[in-house]
């Protein structure tokens, strides 16, 4: 694995090896007092976020620390991101410090494919290698939350193959639906996507997933429900006519988590908008899997980070 | 890693040379548990660590048997001293194996690090490392299956179960029932196979 | 009879692929065509060269020169993408006699000044005719008619008037642009795209743009702009031109308003012919472009529409962008690609030799039906004594390695990067004078030069 970009890099078997070495890391730190692991001493991984995301861009930097690696924040306010450098003068003027990885969130799909061909093309002459790792692109991927949510559908299920996971909601802007519709396919999952047809995008009929409109019908049925997050600037683009009305058909309320099989778990990537897409009762309540998630993003990222930096260059 | 070796007994010629027999290797079990007793005023306080993947299979053996000798069951745990190894960017990323550390702990425990092979005491020297960011032993000792020489870190092994001369190419390969089907050590000629050093047996 | 240092003679060449003939060229004009022609005036007794410029075309075939509705010169204003020289260069390399400058450049070409000075500009530098495309609007903003009457008056004789790179979109504005420019006798090129339909829009609207979280660009915002546009331009009884028609979906309207005696006429770009957005997956925005590239079902319409007559001419959308513009991330790239050197090669590749189109076939809609469009008297003429002799001479055999780097055209990004192309321009012809041979063009105050 030289970059990640997308779940479509990872095939069943690396996927589940990515999911194991997260299990395995998270066992080798139960319990620690000190929870540092000397793997990535001396390698430099920097996080690079031209959108604001405290919540993924700690959870690389504390996976980075406690790996030993030296990480280093560039935000895009105050940095020359801001005084007009493009991305591609940033990202080689990064790669030329010798930053071993490269973490990108950025608001234009495929920018870290974008970063990763001018790195590629770049280390083809200086003999270097920086391996970039997408931390959310645009619309379109955000490998390790996929990751994230995989590994504790995992552990709080048992098993992928064969689940039935329901994805609800923004699935046309959601970054998180595209990678995980195509990491649990990969998995062997049966996903099932409900959203109004105004948040669907054109292509979803080829997916690997079925999409269905009647959230009650679906719940009973469901091992997982992920509830996707529904930006606020969708409510005035006439996807659907109002916060209340959305709630009624798509939002995960306590009458309808009750639909849901006893087994079955609540996903969420956060940060959630309590009310309209998820109670709140629902969300702090025993089928949440909301804070393991949170958990989990960080022993996903040390994964990502070991099979990228801690090996031989390939 | 333990795919390597199992794939090594099916591989190809030259035969291998069979250096311990499954009797052998119960026998020397044995002798190691009563060893540790021995050596440990009847395993009280005693630790047994495995290295995965043998390494824990050969721990777990050990302590039954020093309980059936009448010494203390020893816990068991292991450490994977993968995360820890200083020539990881020498190959492709590894998949690393279980940790579990006993219930009692670490600290002020008397440690039996167990491994099947000793080469060049790299992994140990990893595990070593592991072990300190697990907890505090009173002390650790280091119980391996077969020593093999070649030496490249100032460690030595205070239970050996069997001592055998090697050249750098040629692989020792420990077979256990709970891993392989069966119980042997083995010696495979250089040609064919990847060279076994401790690295490469994990 | 002695040729004079100015007469042409070309030897041997295949009028739209058929027999060979060969062709005196005098004063800009055919003066004699047919066999032999060559046999009296080419050699003296000895069989040394006469003053007379000799074209030996053995088995090339001979074209009216082609005539581009649709280029961007980007001059003024952007000239570190091209100019009116290299952009000119480009075009003559391409086979082209005329191009049709659009106005989109900084200042937008909204007024007399700035048509006159792109003209003259194309004039000094006599590779190509260099006709400028007048703004319909002020400032290409859509809401105030550009003085089209002053423009279409001016020494520049605008002829076709677009706000291209923008739609006319509110339906008033292009009801009495349509209206005006009736009286006028000038055609309305409308960049057909509902803007409130493809806000944000990166992609064709489809799968692989959903795959790839680009916001799409539905195929409707072209079609309903047409449709709308189709039926103003009835009611007006003005001409309509519509540009780079990208959708299967179009071509259903246009047929119905040719149908009705709609005055409408439609342009396929060559990469609407040729690529299909599957090309998109790497996000290399060099496959940017705006209308955006469709699936494989548009690719093989568009290619049966221009056979049928439902779309008029090739028009290249030749859109140069500086590295700067296109060497970024998918979202902040400019949309647009080189086509003035690769048409002729995509149109062979995509309709000759799947015999779709024969070389008269390519006559027509590089050259006649653009000229006829644009009501150009002297370009896309028959190949016949009396006429200028205004020729693109095509080697069919050739075949070439697409190569951004070593296009005339000042930036390098075309789409075809790598590719093997069938058919090469061994030379152009613009009223007698040769303004690119073998790869390379004949400089205006260079002369002929002794072949």
């Amino acid at each position: 694995m030289r970059h990640l970009l997308s779940v479509t890099d990872l095939d069943a078997t690396a996927a589940t090896g990515l999911l194991d070495t997260s299990d395995r890391l998270k066992q080798a730190l139960l319990g620690r007092e000190v929870r540092k692991l000397p793997t990535l001493r001396g390698r430099t991984v920097i996080t690079m976020f031209y959108e604001n995301s405290t919540r993924t861009r700690v959870s690389f930097e504390i996976a980075g620390k406690w790996m030993s690696a030296d990480t280093v924040n560039v935000s895009a306010s105050g940095s020359s991101v801001s005084k007009g450098e493009s991305l591609r003068d940033t990202a080689l003027t990064l790669s030329a410090m010798g930053a071993d990885c490269v973490v990108v969130r950025h608001p234009a799909s495929g920018a870290a494919h974008r970063l990763a061909a001018w790195i590629d093309r770049d280390s083809a002459a200086t003999g270097t290698h920086t391996a970039i790792v997408n931390a959310g692109d645009g619309t379109h991927e955000h490998p390790t939350q996929a990751l994230l949510d995989a590994a504790t559908l995992r552990e709080r299920l048992g098993s992928i193959a064969g689940r039935r996971i329901g994805i609800v909601g923004d699935v046309l802007h959601s970054r998180v639906a595209r990678s995980n519709v195509f990491l649990l396919a990969t998995l062997g999952a049966d996903v099932v996507l409900v959203a109004p047809p105004t948040l669907l995008p054109v292509g979803v009929r080829q997916w690997p997933c079925r999409v269905g409109s009647d959230l009650d019908a679906e719940l009973p049925a469901l091992d997982a429900v992920m509830m996707l997050r529904v930006q606020a600037e969708r409510m005035h683009g006439s996807f659907f006519p109002s916060a209340r009305e959305y709630a009624i058909g798509y939002g995960l309320s306590t009458a309808r988590a009750a639909l849901l099989p006893e087994h079955a778990v609540v996903l969420h990537p956060g940060p959630m908008v309590r009310g309209m897409e998820i109670a709140p009762e629902v969300a702090d309540g025993p089928r949440s899997a909301v804070l393991a998630q949170v958990s989990n993003g960080v022993h996903i990222r040390m994964a990502v980070l070991y099979h990228l930096l801690a090996g031989a260059q390939q | 890693m333990a795919d390597d070796r199992r794939g090594g007994v099916t591989g190809a010629s030259p035969p291998d040379r069979e250096l311990l027999s499954a009797a052998d290797v119960a026998r020397t079990i044995a002798r190691m548990a009563h060893q540790i007793i021995e050596k440990t005023a009847g395993a009280d306080g005693v630790v047994l660590i495995g290295v995965p993947t043998r390494g824990t299979v050969l721990a777990t053996r050990l302590a039954a048997a020093i309980g059936g000798f009448g010494g203390t069951t020893p816990a068991v745990g292991s450490v994977d001293p993968t995360l820890y190894r200083d020539d990881l960017r020498r190959r492709p990323a590894r998949p690393l194996a279980g940790t579990t550390v006993p219930e009692v702990g670490l600290d002020d425990a008397l440690v039996v690090l167990v491994d099947d092979v000793l080469m060049s005491g790299r992994t140990v020297r990893a595990a070593l490392d592991a072990l300190g960011d697990h907890g505090r032993p009173r002390a650790v000792q280091l119980a391996v299956l077969v020593d093999r020489g070649h030496r490249e870190l100032p460690i030595r092994a205070d239970y050996v179960g069997k001592n055998v001369p090697s050249a750098r190419d040629e692989q020792v390969l420990v077979l256990l029932g709970e891993t392989d089907g069966r119980d042997a050590v083995l010696l495979r000629r250089g040609a064919g196979g990847p060279r076994t050093d401790e690295g490469g047996a994990r | 009879m002695n040729g004079t240092a100015n007469d042409l003679l070309i030897v041997g060449v295949r009028p739209y692929g058929e027999d060979p003939v060969d062709l005196l060229v005098r004063d800009g004009v055919v003066a004699e065509m047919g066999p032999g022609v060559a046999e009296r005036h080419g050699r003296d007794a000895d069989g040394g060269a006469i003053d007379m410029v000799r074209l030996d075309a053995d088995g090339l075939v001979l074209l009216p020169g082609f005539v581009d509705l649709h280029t961007h010169l980007r001059e003024p204003g952007g000239e570190e993408s091209e100019t009116i020289e290299t952009g000119s260069a480009a075009a003559a390399l391409g086979g082209y006699t005329a191009v049709f400058a659009m106005p989109n450049t900084d200042p937008v070409a909204d007024s007399a000044v700035v048509v006159e000075y792109v003209r003259r500009r194309g004039e000094e530098v006599g590779l190509v005719d260099v006709h400028p495309v007048g703004a319909v609007t002020v400032g290409l903003e859509g809401a105030k008619l550009a003085e089209l009457g002053t423009m279409a008056r001016s020494a520049a004789q605008v002829r076709v008037f677009s706000d291209d790179g923008r739609c006319v979109n509110d339906p008033l504005v292009m009801r009495r642009a349509l209206e005006y420019a009736s009286a006028l006798g000038v055609v309305i090129a409308q960049h057909a795209e509902d803007h409130r339909l493809t806000a944000g829009a990166q992609a064709h609207d489809g799968v692989v743009a959903s795959r790839l979280g680009l916001a799409g660009w539905p195929a409707t915002a072209e079609e309903t702009v047409v449709a709308r546009d189709c039926a103003l331009a009835r009611e007006a009884g003005a001409a309509l031109h519509v540009c780079h028609v990208s959708s299967a979906r179009t071509l259903a309207v246009l047929r119905a308003a040719k149908a009705d005696g709609v005055r409408v006429s439609a342009e396929v770009t060559p990469h609407h012919l040729l690529l299909t957005d599957t090309v998109l997956s790497g996000y290399d925005p060099v496959h940017k472009v705006n209308p955006p590239l469709r699936t494989a079902e548009d690719g093989a319409a568009l290619r049966a529409a221009l056979v049928d007559g439902t779309i008029d001419v090739v028009a290249t959308d030749h859109a140069p962008h500086a590295a700067q513009y296109k060497d970024t991330e998918w979202a902040a790239a400019r949309p647009g690609m080189l086509g003035l050197q690769t048409a002729l090669s995509v149109v062979v590749h995509a309709l000759v030799e799947p015999g779709l189109l024969d070389w008269r076939g390519v006559a027509r809609v590089l050259s006649e039906r653009p000229a006829e469009i644009a009501g150009l008297p002297d370009q896309g003429r028959p190949i016949a004594v009396g006429e200028p002799a205004t020729f693109a001479l095509v080697d069919p055999d050739g075949v070439w390695t697409v190569r951004g780097a070593t296009l005339a055209s000042r930036a390098a990004n075309t789409p075809y990067e790598g590719m093997r192309l069938p058919a090469t321009v061994a030379a152009t012809v613009l009223r007698g004078r040769i303004t690119a041979r073998d790869g390379r063009v004949a400089r205006h105050d260079e002369g002929q030069g002794t072949p």
